[in-house]
């Protein structure tokens, strides 16, 4: 009799059982579908919500497949990609400006199964199409922007405290505060320190340098990129781009991720802009044309251009409300016509009022500042430059009083939806700028997925092909061990979230490739103890005890492998890595106890063998 | 089925002064092929800009290079990738004053003039910063995979067994990358990854045979040590082969059927297999036994007598 423990062969059965619901949502496959969340920040709450747009939809004649609501959002999964179009658009039209829609895929897999939390693995952005960009955040640059505040806060300071000083200079890395003859370097100091007691001030006769420490400008460093990462973040989230990551990279990048997104240049556009608005007051004496003409405005005017007609536009110097004051931005429809919503602060709000209250009937224009950093080339040197953009986006007249709530008008609506966006997301904290995009189309990820699978299904149909006659029956047991492997690594994959990448599809061959190995190692082994004499029973015994070392420490070499593929890897060497170290734990697991109970099972029972298949 | 129904007597160890021959000249010759040919480094580790386009009907390359030399882009390299529909334009990295935007709308524009229905498929815009990044990252990766293993076939085994393992296995990415550099193939992250796949397999093949080794000493003390290395070997040599053989069914379907994406990955595993077979028998075996490998080494270790003569 050689039977397997029954606890192990219970375990094994446990596991795989386990293992076929983990993986069961990746058989179900994906539909097009649309992904709502409402712009104001709420969320939705039950099923009545996703009814709603069942119901508006119905009302055009497109029946979404199936409507729910997951994490606050409402997924609507429809039968192909033109359904899905034509809803997008039957939902913009019905509340125009009130969601973020976004173009997606959802599981088809049954409720039940969303409803237990299952969920298939997600596909990495080779196979799905999208766009990778990895910035460099300027670390340095916001240091230097810290000093420069420290600089301004100092001479401010010194002067409310009435010490006289000869200069105050933040050039070199430090700060260094020259004062004048009679001033007490020590009321000086004290009052320096006030400003921030954290930076370390060394007094040395009438001169105060200050520097930060290492702790402190690390802690600035990595708050810049927090502070990015937060603000790219935001910027995301407002493209409305389902499982889209924005994720650290290493001391000074970050990495975004935005699968299923196309448009490349409009997205970086968006992510690496910062704006702001100006309200203005239209200056109706001077003549705009000849101003543009002489290249010289009036005196307490400046000159912009309109953006759409081009045509110049006097405004005067004063501005009324700028950006810091803005705390909200949301398009809307207004009356039919695309506007953007806009909210101002207390202050700005008080401003606002005074200004309207004294300006009925006359011009008010909204100016759109925008900031682009590039870098240019100066003395053989990279340099970061600020690029301003200034224009005129609208001119409206003042129609009645108001204070911290109004409407911009006279936008397309995709211009009031990046306004919108623009100016919410706000200001970054330190300059960024690309050093890496990658666009990967649609087409190409759906044909690599199918070169991807068709290359396992053949490669492992031969495999499993060959096992068979080599080993027979026992060459089925491999084949069936090797499938409980992929469910096993697949409902791995699963569990963790881990997305599925092209490299992914070859770890997983190429554990199917290992995973063989130690069926084979296995077999051999028995192979040999039979031509030794052994009985069959003894052979199996002996065929998996001794080949466990060979297959344990093979293993383990492989895996250590793996796992410093993962902690150095990037991208899709990551990617790859994680199906390896998991493929090898579950290559592990089921060759030794799934084989070995598949075995049991088969031939423990029979008291006498006559020959063994193998 | 069976290919080897008797054990072979093949006398594997005493052929490895050739063995190590062949493997040196392997090496310089992998070498010397990266010296003249340099390794067609793939935009991840170069930097620069990539874009791969679909053209509606078959590329006209010499007309795509015209006008992409028109265009004030001299140093495009332009070539057919997959299909004779799909063409590779390939950049240096850009200039500091140059958007990754605007040069791909550029190309995307100056493509368009050659073949109105051209589609892009894939861009990637890789700074030069980040590929010297990851090219040291690389060789970290691979410096920091053998130490490990080094450390671990010396605690399971002997330091000697140890040493034959790494020498074996550093051999094998050289074969690996000595064929992409005679092919002129390009070298990309995912063939970094399958040269690194290799170096774990190639531990993987060597530990089966010191297995073996390590089960044999005990059972053979009369025999010379170079005989148990042979029987290891040639006992070994049935599931080497059935592996390698399973294995390779698996890493040809990935290289014929994966597409473009997965050749170069697939080829160096093919290439990697083979190489792998060859130096886990004669490299990692070899040097283990020149190092002097005994019956000493792997047999139980005797208790230490008490120290009694402490104070």
């Amino acid at each position: 009799m050689n039977r397997y423990p029954l606890w192990k062969s219970l375990l094994f059965a446990g596991v795989m059982l386990l293992a076929l619901v983990l993986a069961l949502p990746n058989v179900f496959g994906e539909a097009p579908a649309l992904q709502l969340s409402r712009k104001d920040g709420e969320l939705f709450k039950d099923s009545a919500a996703a009814q709603r747009f069942v119901d508006v939809l119905a009302a055009g004649n497109v029946k979404p497949d199936t409507a729910y609501v997951q994490d606050g959002r409402v997924i609507l999964r429809f039968g192909d990609v033109p359904e899905q179009l034509k809803a997008r658009d039957l939902i913009e039209a019905s509340q125009p400006g009130a969601f973020a829609i976004a173009t997606t895929f959802a599981s088809r897999a049954p409720s039940w199964v969303r409803a237990v939390g299952l969920k298939p693995m997600s596909l990495g952005l080779d196979l799905r199409g999208g766009i990778y960009l990895v910035y460099q955040v300027d670390v340095d640059g916001a240091v230097k922007q810290t000093l420069q505040r420290l600089e301004r806060d100092y001479r401010l300071a010194l002067r409310e405290k009435r010490i006289p000083y000869e200069s105050v200079d933040g050039s070199a890395g430090a700060i260094v505060v020259t004062l004048k003859d009679g001033s007490n370097p020590e009321d000086a100091r004290a009052a320096l320190a006030a400003v921030d007691p954290n930076v370390t001030l060394a007094v040395t006769g009438a001169s105060i340098r200050a520097t930060l420490s290492d702790v402190q400008v690390k802690q600035r460093q990595d708050f810049a990129i927090q502070q990015n990462i937060t603000a790219l973040g935001n910027r995301v989230n407002a493209l409305g781009v389902s499982e889209a990551s924005v994720q650290r990279q290493g001391a000074d990048r970050i990495a975004v991720q935005l699968p299923g997104v196309q448009d490349a240049s409009e997205v970086i556009r968006l992510l690496g802009k910062t704006a702001t608005l100006e309200f203005r007051m239209v200056d109706q004496t001077g003549n705009p044309i000849e101003a543009q003409q002489t290249g010289r405005a009036p005196l307490g005017t400046k000159l912009y251009k309109e953006r759409r007609t081009n045509r110049p536009v006097l405004l005067k110097r004063e501005v009324i409300v700028s950006g810091e004051q803005l705390t909200d931005a949301t398009s809307t429809f207004q009356q039919g016509e695309p506007a953007v919503s806009i909210r101002l602060d207390a202050r700005g709000g008080e401003e606002m009022l005074r200004t309207t209250r004294e300006n009925l009937g006359k011009p008010m224009a909204v100016v759109f500042i925008e900031r682009e950093r590039q870098l240019r080339e100066q003395n053989g040197e990279k340099v970061a430059v600020d690029v301003t953009r200034e224009e005129v986006i609208n001119v409206a007249t003042i129609r009645g009083v108001f204070s911290n709530q109004f409407q911009i008008t006279g936008l397309t609506s995709r211009e009031g939806q990046e306004l919108a966006k623009l100016l919410r997301a706000g200001a970054l904290a330190a300059p960024v700028y690309i050093v890496e995009q990658r666009l990967i189309g649609p087409s190409l990820g759906q044909e690599n997925i199918d070169r991807g699978v068709r290359a396992l299904l053949i490669g492992s149909g031969l495999l499993f092909l060959f096992m068979i006659v080599y080993y027979s029956a026992f060459g089925l047991v491999a084949d069936i061990v090797l499938i409980c492997n992929v469910v096993l690594l697949t409902a791995c994959l699963s569990l963790f979230g881990a997305a599925l990448t092209l490299p992914g599809i070859a770890g997983i061959m190429l554990t199917v490739g290992m995973a063989v190995d130690a069926n084979i190692l296995i077999y051999e082994r028995i192979r040999e103890e039979l031509r030794n004499g052994n009985s069959p029973h003894a052979a199996i015994k002996a065929g998996f005890e001794k080949a466990f070392s060979a297959i344990f420490d093979a293993n383990v070499t492989t895996a250590i492998a793996g796992v410093v593929l993962f902690l150095f890897g990037t991208g899709p060497i990551k990617g790859f890595a994680v199906v390896l170290t998991i493929g090898i734990a579950t290559t592990l697991f089921t060759a030794v106890v799934g084989s070995r109970t598949i075995v049991g099972l088969i031939w423990g029972r029979r008291s006498q063998i006559r020959r063994l298949p193998v | 089925m069976e290919i080897l129904h008797k054990v072979p007597r093949i006398r594997f160890m005493a052929q490895r002064k050739i063995a190590y021959v062949l493997s040196a000249l392997i090496v310089i010759g992998s070498i010397a092929a990266e010296a003249v040919n340099g390794l067609n480094l793939a935009v991840d580790f170069t930097g620069g800009v990539v874009i791969e386009a679909n053209y509606a009907k078959a590329a006209d390359l010499d007309a795509t290079r015209a006008a992409l030399n028109s265009a004030g882009y001299h140093e495009a390299q332009v070539q057919i990738f997959g299909s004779s529909r799909d063409v590779l334009v390939r950049l240096p990295p850009l200039g500091a004053n140059d958007s990754a935007n605007a040069v791909t709308a550029k190309i995307e524009a100056t493509l368009r003039t050659v073949d109105s229905g051209v589609q892009i498929r894939r861009t990637e815009v890789v700074g030069p910063q980040v590929g010297k990044e990851l090219v040291y990252k690389g060789m970290q990766a691979m410096a920091i995979t053998v130490l490990l293993i080094l450390v671990y076939i010396a605690f399971r085994f002997r330091w000697k067994f140890g040493v034959g393992a790494v020498l074996a296995t550093l051999h094998d990415p050289f074969v690996v990358v000595g064929v992409f550099a005679i092919t002129g193939m390009t070298f990309d992250l995912s063939v970094l990854a399958a040269v690194l796949a290799v170096i774990g397999y190639s531990i993987n093949e060597t530990v089966v045979v010191f297995d073996r080794v390590r089960e044999l000493f005990p059972v053979m003390r009369k025999e010379q040590p170079i005989e148990v290395f042979d029987r290891a070997i040639n006992e070994t040599l049935s599931r080497t082969l059935i592996t390698k053989f399973a294995t390779l069914i698996v890493v040809v379907a990935l290289y014929a059927f994966g597409g473009e994406t997965l050749r170069g990955f697939g080829l160096a595993l093919i290439v990697g297999i083979l190489a792998v077979t060859y130096s886990s028998m004669y490299v990692a075996s070899g040097v283990a036994l020149d190092l002097g490998s005994s019956h000493r080494d792997l047999m139980p270790s005797e208790r230490r007598a008490p120290v009694d003569d402490l104070p």
